[in-house]
């Protein structure tokens, strides 16, 4: 064993290969555990089903959505709300998952990923696109019941809609981790669903076309384009019909690459655990 | 006697190290360089500052005053190559509890770069050397206390790193699993010439034969083997001269 100890001193630098079997343990692992997790699998499902079977049903009569891109006929309000509640799924997801990475009991794994000897940037983005594909998990579950209550976009849309997701979860879990990092009072979940959650679902292009929120208050639509969750709609409402909406594109994008930059500069491992040791006393 | 030989590189070099959370100084100037194949215990009570310590080794912090070096790798500017050197088991539990042995372990592989193929015939090396070859598709849930631990310093050995560090990892195990445990690292000494930095504040857990830091409120106040620790503080015995030392620190400090 002391020539095997010698021989890896000797090595140095990391492969391409060492870079991409880090990725894949890291989101295999967390797809493993998300599958253990059935209540947050299921609760994570109820919340977008609850809004679609209840709030849309009850809303049908009373909001009208005229024909706007990229619809070519009229739809009915669930199928105009639809975008945004797979938005909504990865807004939560996103925010559980870079919550936790701060402060929760997972700080203990936390300290596993960090010993990586891989730079903490690769790590950081690693958990990143691992929460984001326990998000598509639950998206195309929620398509998938979705498509039962009769909203069918057209079969292609379900692939185009792919990379969307993708920038989407990338744009979504960054933004919880730059957030949870920065804002020092956010020490839990309620925090968070008041503060972050429900003003960014509310204030965008979710629930209600922008043009209609136009002729109500000028001032709300513009918060609403300010908000980068109204473009993540946008892009993932083109997206599922197939179609592509440059500037939402464009926005998504842009805000993914500046969260993910901030949010690496900002983490700090230290916090979590300072928060903790004011309570418990560990050195 | 416990420094490092001249051109021998040291596998874990501590310089002038301070830390401090806000206004509350945890480490301040410590300094100490480990050989390779040697078994140190850190000793210190709670709050010495071990801890922090093993944060700023493992890189979990960034150093702000002084400088960590793994086999020479500055842990700041060269973490890379200083973490692939190093096996750590922290103090509290780090496992999956929801996944198996096998899988932990793999989890473990992949952030070193160590493919599914290869990670699996390490593990099953590893685990047959803690004696749980046996418990690898279990749930790591249905281990006790003891076999938790055991996992743990396999999974910190499977990229093979010259240098381990373990904190605190005796805390709540009964005495029969705590002997199995400080053994095994004890073996891997002797028998694969790994250098272990063992933390605890049980003064039953040093050994004759191992060198003794020790470490309060955040200095550094002995460093050799446990008869010159011993021989500078007087009493007769390791406990003796561990109570002689912080006692008179925290004498000199009420004092002052």
């Amino acid at each position: 064993m002391s020539t095997q100890l010698g021989s890896k001193a000797e090595r140095s630098g990391f492969a391409l290969r060492d870079y991409a079997i880090c990725l894949s343990g890291i989101v295999w692992r967390e797809g493993l555990r998300f599958l253990h997790q059935r209540e947050r699998f299921i609760s994570a499902l109820v919340r977008p089903l609850v809004w679609l079977f209840i709030f849309a049903a009850g809303f049908r009569q009373v909001l009208g959505v005229a024909i706007i891109p990229p619809y070519e006929v009229y739809v009915l309000y669930e199928e105009y709300i639809t975008p945004g509640l797979i938005v909504m799924i990865q807004l939560f997801n996103g925010m559980q998952s870079s919550l936790s990475m701060v402060y929760d009991r997972e700080m203990g794994n936390m300290r596993t990923l960090l010993v990586s000897p891989l730079p903490r940037w690769y790590l950081l983005s690693c958990k990143l696109v691992a929460s984001t594909a326990v998000s598509l998990l639950q998206v195309y579950t929620y398509l998938a019941i979705a498509w039962f209550w009769d909203i069918k976009p057209p079969p292609i849309g379900y692939l185009t809609v792919l990379p969307a997701l993708i920038l989407n979860g990338l744009m979504l879990g960054a933004l919880g981790m730059l957030i949870s990092s920065v804002v020092r009072q956010l020490e839990n979940f309620a925090g968070v669903m008041n503060f972050v959650i429900f003003p960014m679902f509310f204030a965008s292009s979710a629930l209600y076309p922008l043009w209609q929120v136009q002729q109500s208050s000028p001032l709300l639509a513009l918060v609403c384009e300010l908000n980068p969750f109204t473009h993540a709609v946008e892009l993932t409402r083109f997206a599922l019909y197939a179609k592509i909406n440059w500037s939402a594109l464009a926005i998504v994008a842009g805000c993914t690459v500046v969260f993910m930059v901030a949010a690496v500069v900002a983490y700090d491992p230290a916090r979590g655990l300072i928060a903790r040791r004011g309570a418990g006393g560990e050195t | 006697m416990h420094g490092v030989t001249p051109g021998e590189v040291a596998a874990l070099k501590v310089e002038n190290v301070s830390h401090a959370y806000g206004s509350r100084r945890a480490l301040e100037q410590v300094s100490f360089t480990l050989a390779a194949s040697t078994f140190t215990v850190l000793l210190g009570l709670n709050g010495a500052g071990k801890s922090t310590l093993f944060s700023l080794i493992t890189r979990l912090y960034g150093t702000q005053a002084g400088r960590v070096a793994i086999f020479d790798h500055d842990v700041s500017r060269a973490s890379g190559e200083a973490l692939r050197r190093l096996g750590v088991v922290f103090q509290p539990r780090t496992l999956d509890l929801d996944l198996s042995v096998l899988q932990n372990l793999r989890y473990h592989a992949a952030l070193h770069g160590i493919g599914p193929a290869q990670a699996r015939q390490r593990a099953r090396a590893l685990l047959e050397r803690v004696g749980l070859a046996d418990r690898a598709r279990d749930k790591v849930r249905n281990l006790s206390g003891g076999q938790m631990r055991r996992v743990e310093i396999a999974r910190a050995l499977l990229h093979r790193p010259p240098l381990l560090v373990l904190d605190e990892p005796t805390v709540g195990l009964d005495i029969k699993a705590r002997a199995d445990i400080l053994a095994h690292a004890h073996r891997l000494v002797a028998e694969d010439g790994v250098c272990v930095l063992w933390a605890t504040h049980l003064v039953d857990e040093i050994d004759e034969r191992d060198l003794v830091i020790v470490l309060h409120h955040g200095r550094l106040l002995a460093h050799g083997t446990v008869a010159q620790v011993v021989a500078a503080n007087g009493g007769t015995d390791i406990r003796a001269a561990f109570t002689a030392l912080t006692r008179e620190r925290a004498d000199a400090s009420e004092a002052s």
